[in-house]
């Protein structure tokens, strides 16, 4: 941030820091090395996913069948254009458009609840067929005696992401409600930033399970 | 060497055993070396380089590369060693000959179960010709175990759902005790065998007897071989026949005894009961124990199962 | 000092003496329990920690005791096997989880590492309080499973036998997992600490060795908790759901789960000792009055161990099934692995050479750790031969060496630690004489405990059993007297450092005479460390100049934190604060 203030009088300013500068970055890095830590936590379950899919690859095949690609496209857009308006929301805070700030938010809580919609639509329409998790699994479309295994990974790493989306929400709904009472501008928005950084991981991570999941052929 | 061997590792009865051991000596005998050159070299700059007065200075040594290079490079070619040799004892003791005679190993908490190639089976002995490679086939039918012969310096885990292998040559006729090492529960420390070798021939005639298995020996009474198949199939490890109390009920006086179940329902304890118990033992478990026996279903035979009940209507 | 560079931002500095005795410090301010309950302070948290790791120590020792004990006799001594399972369970689970893992770092590293760093504080103090409570949330979640059926798995809860017992099991897998996420927020704020609030002046190549190991520490915190709070999650998720991840009968792979599991319990081993490496520097060179020898080589063989650290977890599975080519890449990285360790055990004895060696407790616990730590790793070295693992694996021998390593090493250097900086901690001095006396005990009693052990262990004697055959009762017999021995040891540490708080000599700023950072203010330091921003002109180990030459400085103006300011000394007079 180039034209970053180094001012020490913000209200937000925390006394242990030398001067803003040294707050903002070191929010970021911690950030950064959070979402490290975030990957290696998803890492587990990709790893998994990856064994699964190397001793059955036709099981995946069968039964990505059964998940609808259009929602999950459609969630993944919905997702992705979260992101870009998290995005606007700190562009509008470095040049100083509060009201932007709270706009572009409040379309970006918008947006993760549509995914949340969709997903919970997505995830009923299963249960119906009678599509559960590991030795609740009752479906018999899928010809394959570990159809279940598929299923296990795919409620865990869904819902897995989905929480990440709940939390993610939720720190929104805070930012919002704190760019309202006007506590961000140019010369602060570190929380903005960095939840923005979250923001983006959970988008990317969806990124990968969409094609994992919905799109094997 | 032999007695220092004693000390430390148990007597070596398969042909490749030695090979461990040489390799044991050589790292512990080397790691000695180095653990008293070291502390030797520390208690010397101790004493040399005490403090003399509270003021003193000293030099600025900051590194020096040819030491460092020294003392990484050297360790290095020593654990090389080790790790080529390691892996190529490894590997001999891994790839069993092809003509290797073999053995099916079945683990299950807390019992290990042998069966051989004319059907004969047997429970906690496995018995082997000496002189002749025996390959094992192993598997578990519930959580993992692990194979360990401290005799012969092999172990395996034993795991469900797939096979595992191990193999050895007896060097000559004796016993040697196979450990469970892998934890499995209340009575992991007692699920032992005994390796039991036989020459060739005896060997082979041991195996004749044997074959097909499951008969009531004709010197035997039925409850007398009820008796001998408790002992064998492990029953007593978890039921006692003197009244104390382990992780199943005892068997003294419980025929026709009434035992409340963990539903609160009571039974009495008659043939039917003892029968279902044994084939399905989760269906009326007893008040104050954990479910935690397998079923014998498929294993004990009709005459086994009638032998075992004689055996415990003798206890009352 | 170089002032011909025009990059660097010239900064005045003021010569600083602490002064002993303050009347206004960390422990005085904001008292009462509230305040210390919601305290952000490090120290204070620090503390807290202490206290806490103390006690757990206790509990899982006085688990160890009961195992012993029974142990005296094959089969029944005084307790059945099924509670005999759930102690030694709750033994490897306490001392792993709520003892080894956050002692040096949590404990001593939140102490020490902004006081080192010149830093008021960590980056982010409120993340600090929550990681406390989260371990003190995940440590009471553990104890109710305890009373809620207990659980029998062994700390290593290895499926299908977790998946499938009775008892708490999922409730203690999520108080690990809670336990885990208090570890991996230490770690990401200790990492932002030494990367953004280092005082001006420290340079990397400044920078104290403690602080390097715990920077080592924290990159295998954020990388390696994270997959064992998802294992963790996936056998509670097994046992709810029975999603079959890991069970057979359901479709999946037991081993898969080992796999996971040592992933992350391999590096979490050095979580546990890489610490304490950090400690062994920091007294050796102070109690030798030497600059440390080799560095460079000391700070990057700990990062080297973290990286490598992390490919050589399937050293724990030669046994397992997996493959031969699998085992003989995972022999090989192990043994690298002992090479960066042996490095730090030559560089610290090269060290003493030419020092003034006075053997003050703190480093007559060093020594202990020095021979005990060369057992455990050599031991190791053992081990990571594929042909003698198959024939120690899940033996005695793999219990003695782990406790050389973790407490041998490990505890002898966290104790180390606890003796040279408790006048900074407390204030006061303990008794010298009992603190030698009580290290000598517990290396005896040590030894006792767990030299047995190996012999029993290569002669056959597997581990995790109640019930054992008689030709091993009498090494069990001696464990247990050592045991004991031990027992005492520990509680007369226990004994003397409660007494110096209340009949301790003050302790003087420096009583040592060290140059490291965290000696150069108050004992007892001030509630934010530092009055004003402290520039580093010398480094922590620069013993080859005498004391008096040996000053902080204080900036007059400016007060920039970027470590490339260059501090030139402008006043000969010292100083006091304020």
């Amino acid at each position: 941030m180039a034209n970053h203030s180094t001012s020490t009088h913000s209200q937000f300013f925390q006394h242990h820091f030398v001067d803003a500068e040294q707050q903002f970055d070191a929010a970021k890095m911690g950030m950064w090395v959070f979402l490290v830590t975030e990957i290696l936590f998803f890492g587990g379950l990709f790893a998994a996913y990856i064994v699964y899919r190397l001793w059955y690859p036709e099981l995946f095949v069968m039964a990505s069948e059964e998940l609808n690609t259009l929602w999950g496209g459609v969630n993944t857009i919905v997702l992705i254009g979260s992101s870009l308006t998290v995005a606007m929301a700190i562009k509008s805070a470095q040049l100083n458009q509060k009201r932007n700030i709270a706009i572009n938010l409040g379309i970006t809580i918008a947006l993760a609840a549509i995914f949340m919609v969709i997903k919970y639509f997505e995830w009923t329409h299963k249960f119906h067929l009678g599509i559960f998790p590991g030795e609740f699994y009752a479906f018999d479309g899928i010809d394959h005696p570990k159809a279940n295994v598929f299923f296990s990974l795919y409620y865990l790493m869904t819902g897995l992401h989905g929480i990440h989306v709940v939390i993610g929400i939720g720190l929104m709904v805070w930012l919002l409600l704190r760019s309202m009472k006007g506590h961000f501008d140019s010369e602060y928005y570190t929380p903005v930033e960095i939840t923005g950084l979250y923001w983006h991981l959970v988008d990317i991570i969806w990124i990968f399970l969409f094609p994992l999941f919905y799109l094997i052929d | 060497m032999e007695a220092l061997n004693d000390l430390l590792l148990p007597p070596a009865k398969s042909t490749l055993a030695h090979q461990t051991d040489t390799l044991f000596w050589f790292v512990h005998l080397s790691g000695l070396v180095l653990t008293i050159g070291l502390i030797g070299v520390l208690i010397y700059f101790v004493y040399k380089y005490r403090r003399k007065s509270e003021d003193e200075v000293t030099p600025l040594i900051t590194h020096n590369n040819k030491l460092e290079v020294t003392w990484s490079v050297i360790p290095l070619i020593m654990v090389l060693i080790v790790f080529g040799w390691g892996y190529q004892v490894f590997m001999e003791q891994r790839v069993a000959p092809d003509d290797a005679y073999e053995i099916n190993v079945t683990g299950q908490k807390w019992i290990w179960q042998f069966t051989y190639e004319n059907g004969a089976r047997t429970n906690g002995e496995l018995h082997v010709p000496a002189g002749r490679p025996v390959k094992l086939i192993m598997s578990s039918n519930d959580v993992i175990h692990s194979f360990y012969v401290p005799d012969y310096r092999i172990k395996q885990d034993v795991v469900p759902g797939r096979y595992t292998e191990l193999w050895f040559t007896a060097k000559e006729t004796g016993e040697s005790i196979v450990f469970c090492t892998e934890y499995c529960g209340t009575s992991h420390s007692d699920m032992t065998a005994q390796v039991i070798v036989h020459e060739e021939e005896e060997f082979d005639s041991w195996l004749a007897d044997n074959a097909g298995g499951g008969s009531k020996p004709e010197d035997l009474a039925p409850a007398e071989w009820g008796e001998q198949l408790a002992t064998e199939w492990a029953c007593t490890t978890c039921h006692s026949t003197d009244g104390t109390s382990m992780t199943g009920p005892t068997w003294q006086g419980v025929f026709e005894s009434e035992e409340t179940l963990t539903d609160g329902s009571t039974v009495t304890v008659d043939e039917n009961y003892l029968r279902e118990s044994i084939l399905e033992p989760s269906a009326k478990v007893v008040e104050g124990y954990p479910d935690v026996m397998n079923t014998y279903q498929g294993q004990l035979n009709d005459d086994q199962i009638n032998a075992i009940i004689e055996y415990i209507k003798t206890l009352n | 000092m170089a002032t011909a560079e025009t990059n660097l931002k010239k900064i005045q500095v003021q010569r600083y003496e602490p002064e002993s005795d303050p009347d206004q410090h960390y422990l005085n301010e904001e008292t009462g329990l509230w305040a210390w309950l919601t305290t952000v302070d490090h120290k204070k948290i620090g503390l807290m920690y202490l206290a806490s790791v103390t006690f757990f120590f206790f509990v899982g020792g006085i688990m160890a005791l009961l195992v012993r004990t029974e142990l005296w006799t094959p089969a029944k001594t005084f307790i059945e096997a099924n509670t005999y399972n759930q102690i030694f369970t709750l033994h490897g689970a306490i001392m792993v989880f709520l003892f080894l893992v956050p002692s040096v770092p949590a404990a001593l590293g939140n102490f020490f590492l902004p006081l080192q760093l010149g830093a008021k504080d960590v980056a982010f103090p409120r993340l600090n309080l929550l990681s406390y409570y989260l371990y003190v949330a995940g440590a009471l979640i553990a104890l109710i499973s305890i009373v809620n059926g207990g659980i029998d798995t062994g700390w290593t809860f290895y499926t299908p036998y977790s998946s499938t017992t009775g008892g708490a099991v999922t409730i203690m897998t999520f108080g690990v997992f809670v336990i885990g996420f208090s570890s991996i927020l230490t770690g990401v704020n200790f990492i932002t600490t030494i990367h953004k609030m280092r005082a001006p002046g420290l340079s990397w190549d400044k920078l104290s060795l403690f602080c390097w190991s715990l920077y080592a520490t924290s990159i295998i915190q954020i990388l390696a908790t994270p997959v064992l709070a998802i294992t963790l999650a996936l056998v509670g998720m097994e046992r709810i759901l029975g999603i079959g991840i890991f069970d057979p009968a359901l479709g999946g792979d037991p081993v898969l789960y080992q796999h996971f599991f040592w992933f992350y319990s391999h590096p979490a081993v050095y979580i546990m000792i890489v610490p304490g490496f950090g400690i062994v520097s920091e007294v050796i060179s102070t109690f030798s009055k030497k600059h440390i020898f080799g560095y460079w080589a000391i700070a990057l063989s700990s990062l080297a161990i973290a990286f490598i650290g992390f490919l050589v977890w399937g050293h724990h599975m030669f046994v397992s099934g997996q493959a031969s080519l699998a085992s003989m890449v995972f022999s090989f990285l192990t043994f690298l692995v002992g090479i960066p360790t042996g490095i730090k055990m030559f560089n610290w004895t090269a060290t003493l050479y030419k020092g003034s060696i006075r053997v003050a407790s703190p480093l007559l616990y060093i020594f202990g750790f020095f021979f005990l730590f060369l057992v455990g790793g050599l031991t190791g070295i053992v081990l990571g031969s594929i042909a003698l693992n198959v024939h120690l694996h899940d033996t005695y021998y793999v219990v003695a060496h782990f406790h050389f390593v973790m407490v041998g090493g490990m505890v002898m250097a966290f104790l180390a630690g606890v003796h040279y900086w408790w006048p900074k901690m407390t204030g006061r001095m303990y008794n010298e004489t009992m603190a030698k006396i009580s290290c000598v005990t517990i290396f005896i009693g040590f030894n006792v405990t767990f030299l047995p052990q190996f012999v029993m262990g290569s002669l056959g004697m597997p581990r995790r059993y109640f019930n054992y055959i008689e030709q091993f009762q009498i090494y069990h017999q001696i464990s247990t007297v050592g045991s004991y021995i031990l027992g005492i040891g520990f509680m007369m540490i226990f004994y003397y450092l409660i007494r110096s708080l209340y009949k301790g000599k003050k302790a003087e700023p420096n009583p040592w005479g060290s140059r490291a950072l965290e000696w150069q203010v108050n004992s007892l330091p001030p509630l934010h460390n530092f009055h004003h921003t402290p520039v580093i002109i010398n480094g922590p180990y620069d013993y080859h100049k005498p004391m008096d030459e040996f000053q902080l400085g204080l900036a007059e103006n400016g007060h920039g934190h970027a470590p490339q300011h260059e501090a030139e000394v402008s006043s000969q007079e010292p100083t006091k604060a304020e």
